[in-house]
């Protein structure tokens, strides 16, 4: 009898562990906080402020997914990975979810197993310049001296560029970002190349930040959106559809200020984006006011990209802006 | 009967001073460093560089340093900003720690110290019941730093800065003395299973970097676990530094043991006692004392290796610093934390290699060469 009981435990505890594994949402639920992994500390994007409070659009991501599901954006345990171990946190369960500045590619989607839920920021590899040198685009780049971190795609694509645009260019090499911001104020290269977002942090910690612009060539892709497990497309919905809360969100202009008198609006999309029509909550499963403390409490896609890039490293909309305005944002409709 | 009286010329008297410029601040001068052309002049050059090295670190670091101030627009002095430093001490010192809750680490700090002292000093009144504290003292520690119990739960990962580092370095030197102790013995064994699996431990650790050690515990242990089932990424950590120190432990003190002459040996097994009590009383009393610099030299190498876990996704004093340059208010300010975070860790270190020279001194009987 003994020896029954102890399989039918076994039986019982596999049966629940395979249950956990589905239902990602119950798991957080049941644990009061979601796990979201984000970048060690990165400017813009994850950093903690003085008071020990992470911030960045990054984190706004996994503020938001926690206000929906909580309706409190700071029942989240924010755990920084590095960028070699970020996979395996995710793989291994430790982490629900990954907001970390990472590249959308078919491998990391198809081969280690993940999906990605969207894209909060469209990067891609750019250029930076002294406004002396007088240039205006990359087309006239031709014999300059370039900075460059060795050993990265950065490295490649600058010399696929160069060689397709057919100019010659020298190279600098740098080590890190510290190193290169230091060898570029010295003026010991032309040019600094590194992803836009990763130039607008770098300008901003040179003597002269005004002197320099960024020129509007982007030769690579770098779609960098937040992700989580295969195998749970409840919770892949959810997070897709918190970040196309918050861009459809600005798209109607439903700001955290004003969210609360737009209870009153005659658009259906509005109304059913704060929870007076429809029931979008209840096919997510989740709250029917979800989006609402979502634009409430993190506020929409604008305010975010605003608070966390634009009032602190000056780093523009540019392609980032709504597909209104001839940005690539462009969330599906809400219904 | 008249008392002769020693003459002496003026000025020549033995129990007058020595002339000034024969003894004293002038005279340390002339000899050290003005007794010939030669070193006059390479004394000369020598002053010449380190007045300018040394104007130009002071400078930085103290002259033309802003102290005060808000923001990193507030210094414009020319030198070094350590507002960043200000701004961001808590972290330092405790990480992300809940502010609220500083005076737990406080706590486990000054309780450390107290179970430290008659560890290293052993003139202190009532040391056995000092040390029976030391002992228990992991444990309260444990408890204090994170939580249950009455106590507000702060997870590991909260933990940062200073407090880290010193979880880390304490941890591994605490640990790796005894384990060291016992695979350096093992080693050395008769007992042909002991001594292979000795040798297998020891080499192998020594034949891996610690980094890789750590990879190994943060991304490849979490693989193999079962799912939902992780334990602690710090408790990793900890046991990664704890086994590499001790494989190296384990080498400096079978050195010592090699040292021993064999007669040693010899007389304790004559005097009839078993295994244990030759190495006891014996061996390990002289084996160890030999090789103080060397264990010294591993503890600070350990101590400082623990930097590393900042390439884990731990905040230790350097993964503090990054997030302080991270902040987009202090931006560019690398040299200013670094140079803190070299000066906190200069101390540490100095103090452990100032200690290890008084013990030499104290336990040295004559046998020195």
């Amino acid at each position: 009898m003994k020896f029954g009981k102890v399989l039918f435990a076994a039986a019982a505890a596999t049966a629940m562990t395979t249950a956990a594994q589905a239902g990602t949402l119950d798991d957080i639920k049941a644990r009061g906080e979601l796990q979201c992994g984000v970048a060690t500390p990165l400017p813009g994007f994850a950093a903690p402020n003085a008071e020990n409070v992470w911030e960045g659009l990054d984190v706004d991501v996994c503020r938001a997914v926690a206000a929906a599901v909580f309706g409190d954006p700071m029942k989240v345990k924010i755990t920084p990975t590095t960028s070699k171990e970020r996979f395996t946190v995710l793989q291994s369960g430790e982490i629900d979810m990954l907001a970390r500045n990472t590249t959308w590619t078919l491998s990391r989607d198809v081969n280690l197993g993940f999906e990605f839920v969207g894209v909060n920021y469209y990067d891609g590899q750019g250029f930076l310049v002294n406004k002396s040198l007088g240039v205006s685009s990359a087309t006239e780049l031709d014999g300059a001296s370039v900075c460059v971190q060795t050993g990265t795609t950065t490295e490649l694509n600058l010399a696929d560029y160069f060689r397709a645009q057919g100019m010659k260019y020298e190279t600098v090499p740098v080590a890190t970002a510290e190193e290169g911001a230091k060898v570029y104020d010295e003026g010991r290269c032309d040019v600094y190349t590194t992803d836009a977002s990763g130039l607008y942090s770098l300008r901003s910690t040179l003597s002269a930040p005004d002197e320099q612009i960024v020129l509007p060539e982007i030769i690579s892709k770098e779609p960098l959106g937040p992700l989580v497990r295969h195998g749970d497309q409840q919770w892949g919905d959810i997070a897709r559809w918190t970040l196309n809360a918050m861009i459809i969100a600005e798209e109607l202009g439903i700001t955290s200020a004003n969210i609360d008198e737009m209870a009153s609006s005659t658009n259906p999309s509005v109304l059913r984006l704060i929870g007076a029509e429809g029931n979008m909550g209840e096919q997510l499963g989740l709250d029917a006011k979800w989006a609402y403390n979502v634009v409430k409490n993190v506020g929409n896609y604008g305010e975010s990209f605003k608070r966390n890039l634009t009032d602190t490293l000056n780093i523009e909309r540019g392609i980032n802006a709504q597909w209104k305005d001839g940005g690539l944002l462009y969330a599906p409709p809400m219904r | 009967m008249s008392v002769t009286e020693q003459q002496h010329a003026p000025g020549e008297h033995p129990d007058l001073p020595p002339p000034l410029g024969e003894a004293g601040v002038i005279a340390w001068f002339k000899k050290r460093l003005f007794s010939s052309v030669g070193n006059t002049i390479l004394t000369l050059i020598t002053a010449f560089f380190l007045y300018h090295v040394l104007s130009a670190i002071i400078f930085w670091a103290v002259t033309g340093a802003t102290f005060t101030g808000e923001t990193k627009a507030d210094c414009d002095l020319g030198g070094a900003c350590w507002l960043v430093i200000g701004d961001r001490f808590h972290q330092f010192m405790y990480g992300f720690y809940p502010i609220d809750q500083y005076w737990r680490p406080n706590l486990t700090f000054i309780l450390m110290v107290v179970a430290i002292m008659p560890v290293l000093f052993d003139n202190i009144p009532h040391r056995g019941k000092f040390l029976l504290f030391s002992a228990v003292f992991p444990f309260i520690a444990f408890y204090l730093l994170s939580g249950g119990w009455g106590l507000e739960t702060v997870d590991t990962d909260q933990w940062g800065g200073l407090l880290l580092t010193l979880v880390l370095g304490v941890t591994g030197i605490v640990a790796s003395l005894p384990i060291g102790i016992v695979l350096a013995l093992g080693r050395r064994s008769n007992m042909p299973i002991v001594r292979t699996l000795c040798v297998c431990f020891i080499e192998f650790i020594r034949g891996v970097p610690l980094i890789t050690i750590l990879f190994m515990a943060s991304n490849m242990l979490p693989l193999f676990l079962p799912d939902g089932v992780n334990f602690d990424k710090l408790l990793r950590a900890l046991i990664g530094v704890a086994l590499f120190s001790s494989a190296y432990m384990a080498e400096v003190i079978r050195g010592g043991l090699q040292a021993i002459p064999k007669g040693q040996y010899e007389g304790a097994d004559a005097m009839g006692l078993s295994y244990w009590q030759s190495m006891r009383l014996i061996i390990l009393p002289q084996a160890l004392r030999i090789v103080i610099p060397g264990i010294v030299n591993t503890f600070i190498g350990l101590y400082k290796d623990t930097t590393l876990v900042s390439i884990i996704g731990l905040f230790d004093l350097i993964g503090i610093g990054l997030v302080a340059v991270a902040d987009v208010k202090w931006r560019g300010l690398a040299p200013e934390t670094y140079a803190f975070i070299a000066l906190l860790f200069f101390i540490s270190c100095f103090a452990m290699s100032r200690y290890s020279l008084w013990l030499e001194n104290k336990l040295h009987t004559g046998h020195k060469r």
